[in-house]
């Protein structure tokens, strides 16, 4: 009996997604904007990492440099994106495109316009598998019925040949998972994918999603600003202020006890009244103008507890327990 | 459906009787038509005779009358000049006119499509905006002189096309067209040329500007994260979207082109309803010109009523009603 070697065991620590010091910049006119500054984080097969901040904090450019579809005048300056052991951005447009939508789909905002109004349900459906497979004509149908199915969508045979507008809001998010889903990506990046909806079909949608992931073990980068909905579904958490990281860590842990001081204003203004709308007005000010951002910690003239030190240097991200990191000078949570 | 029908139809009705009211004001106040009918050495007495029996005496009001009974009837008068039923002129001419303007919006469509596709897509780059000079040059050229530079260039010089005249037809259809011989359609090419310009380079400019809106859209973006290419993303989710703002003006347009062919036609001796309208006004055959203008109202309100249908087939939010 002859032992054929093993096929050496990648190393379970590599991560499907490792995001490091990704700078995408906006060159306008009125100037540089710094959507995305220096941003690292890592995300292992089937974990769920919950991105989080106000608006304008630049979430979506991340979802958007991790998909390679940054427009001009965006650019993306510096940092690498390894998915899968290959860096995106060194990528020719064409192997991108067998990226998006086959190994990484994505999930916006707004189900109400991201489905074209001209072509049904099914054809938009269909598409990703023309695209990403070579599956005959007649699977194909077979498996976009199966697809619409599994995201809790009545009577598919039908619904199929229907058009977008024909679709509640709720169902048409669902088709939009549908459709991300449906080529078996290893990561969904969802990027609000709940705000524009019903607070009811809002917890449906991300246990569909959750649902969706788990069994396919995919992995999943949240977008939102609903810190609660973050609690309830991912595993670890980055909290982004003016297209910095600020925080990041073990979901639990970080809302337990958070260590930024902007966390904690994120945290605090999560209502415990279920039926009120979660709305961030607890922070007093408003998210400064991100293209003159003052010097040192962005989030000064925000906070109850800045010290001249503050406004003067800029705190570095610093991890103080394993895997949980903050960027801030006097840290909530000083010691472990 | 059938309420939209209904509509459509009685919107026709209106449209026609109030040209018609137009028309035959206009053809009151431009002059007496009776010198047209009798013979040079007339008597006072035969001119006499010739008013009363076209009811020139009687009040506008009765002309009217009389005018409106007989467009009712079908009965569009005949031609002064060559003692035929107006309409039969018009319909006998109509498919050379037609073959010149669909020929020319086929130019337009097939060059302004991807011209203005791409300039919309990306409007930044330098080809865009040779693109959006050429099309303003276009724009600016008049008709005639475009014309005679081609029949000078491609007839006279190069001596490709022949410089004017229809050349053979065929029967097709009961109708008589060029384009079925290579000879006839030679002789189709520069007048279509001619009349396709302008067309052309508005169309680009329109499709830009609609590419430019679409492009913005979530479902763009959405169709690239799905990871279609840049032709899929370009033509079948862009250029339908904004092919729906475009159907009326392709419309208005291909009906403006039939209806004032009349310049490129009489540059090119093309004998289409333009070249017969520009002959009729200057021999003053007053029943061919008012069957054109009846003619012109009505193919409009019929270029709507497909624009109508086109809109429920590209856009199934919409439903026709
Ligand atoms: N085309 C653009 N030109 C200039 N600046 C831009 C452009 N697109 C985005 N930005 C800037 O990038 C920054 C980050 O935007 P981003 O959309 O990532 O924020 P976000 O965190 O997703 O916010 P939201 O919660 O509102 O979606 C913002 O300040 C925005 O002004
Ligand atoms: S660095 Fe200073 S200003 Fe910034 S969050 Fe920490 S304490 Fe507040
Ligand atoms: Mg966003």
């Amino acid at each position: 009996m002859t032992m054929t070697p093993l096929p050496s065991a990648e190393p379970t620590a590599t991560p499907l997604l490792s995001v490091t010091g990704l700078k995408t910049y906006f060159h306008t006119f009125a100037g540089v904007v710094k959507a995305v500054d220096g941003v690292s984080f890592d995300l292992a097969l089937g974990e769920i990492l919950g991105l989080v901040g106000e608006s304008g904090g630049g979430k979506s450019m991340i979802g958007f440099s991790i998909m390679g579809l940054i427009d001009p005048p965006g650019r993306i300056e510096a940092g690498e994106i390894r998915f899968e052991g290959q860096d995106l951005l060194r990528l020719d447009e064409a192997r991108m495109r067998g990226v998006r939508g086959k190994r990484i789909a994505m999930i916006f905002q707004d189900p109400m316009t991201a489905l074209n109004p001209l072509y049904t349900v099914g054809n938009q459906l269909e598409e990703m598998l023309r695209l990403h497979t070579d599956m005959p004509a007649g699977q194909r149908r077979a498996r976009c019925v199966e697809m619409l199915r599994d995201v809790g969508i009545p009577q598919p045979e039908e619904r199929l040949d229907s058009y977008p507008h024909q679709f509640s809001g709720g169902m048409r998010q669902r088709v939009v998972i549908a459709i991300a889903m449906i080529a078996g990506p290893r990561l969904l990046i969802a990027d609000e994918p709940t705000t524009a909806l019903d607070v009811t079909i809002q917890a449906q949608l991300l246990r569909l999603m959750k649902r969706q992931v788990e069994q396919t073990r995919a992995s999943l980068i949240l977008i939102t600003h609903d810190l609660a909905a973050v609690s309830q579904m991912a595993d670890k958490v980055v909290v982004l202020y003016c297209g910095r990281i600020v925080e990041r860590g073990p979901t639990a842990r970080l809302i337990r006890r958070p260590a930024h001081h902007y966390t904690r204003g994120l945290l605090d203004s999560i209502p415990h009244d279920d039926r009120s709308r979660r709305r961030l007005h607890q922070i007093p000010g408003s998210v400064p103008n991100i293209r003159a951002l003052p010097p040192g910690c962005a989030f000064a003239p925000r906070c109850s507890a800045a010290q001249p030190l503050c406004r003067e240097v800029e705190p570095v991200l610093a991890e103080f327990a394993p895997g949980h990191a903050a960027a801030c000078h006097f840290p909530l949570e000083a010691k472990l | 459906m059938f309420g939209y029908f209904t509509k459509r139809l009685i919107q026709i009705v209106v449209v026609l009787w109030a040209v018609s009211v137009l028309v035959f004001v206009m053809m009151s106040f431009t002059g007496d038509p009776t010198y047209m009918m009798v013979p040079l050495d007339a008597t006072e007495e035969q001119i006499a005779q010739a008013r009363r029996l076209l009811g020139l005496n009687d009040s506008h009001l009765v002309q009217y009358g009389h005018f409106l009974s007989s467009l009712v009837r079908g009965d569009f008068g005949r031609s002064f000049v060559f003692r035929q039923p107006a309409m039969q002129l018009i319909l006998e001419r109509l498919p050379a006119t037609l073959e010149i303007v669909i020929l020319a919006m086929a130019i337009a469509l097939v060059v302004a499509i991807p011209l203005g596709v791409y300039a919309g897509a990306s409007p930044e780059r330098a080809s865009s905006h040779a693109v959006m000079a050429g099309s303003l040059v276009g724009i600016s050229l008049p008709g005639f002189w475009l014309g005679m530079v081609l029949i000078y260039v491609f007839a006279v010089k190069l001596q490709l096309v022949p410089s004017s005249g229809r050349g053979p037809t065929q029967e097709l259809f009961g109708l008589r067209v060029s384009f079925l011989s290579w000879e006839g359609f030679r002789h189709l090419i520069l007048p279509a040329l001619t009349l396709s310009v302008g067309t052309l380079a508005i169309l680009i400019r329109i499709i830009r500007a609609e590419m430019m809106e679409v492009m913005k859209q979530d479902y763009i973006k959405f169709a690239r994260a799905k990871g279609a290419d840049r032709r899929g993303v370009l033509f079948k989710h862009g250029l339908k979207n904004a092919l729906i703002p475009l159907v009326t003006v392709f419309g208005l347009m291909m009906g403006d082109l039939i209806a004032f062919a009349t310049l490129t036609e009489t540059i090119f001796a093309w004998p289409g309803i333009g070249k017969l309208l520009v002959d009729s006004i200057y021999r003053g055959d007053r029943p061919v010109i008012v069957v054109y203008l009846m003619f012109v109202a009505f193919m409009f309100v019929v270029v709507n009523f497909v624009v109508d249908i086109l809109y429920a087939v590209i856009d199934p939010r919409i439903k026709v009603k």
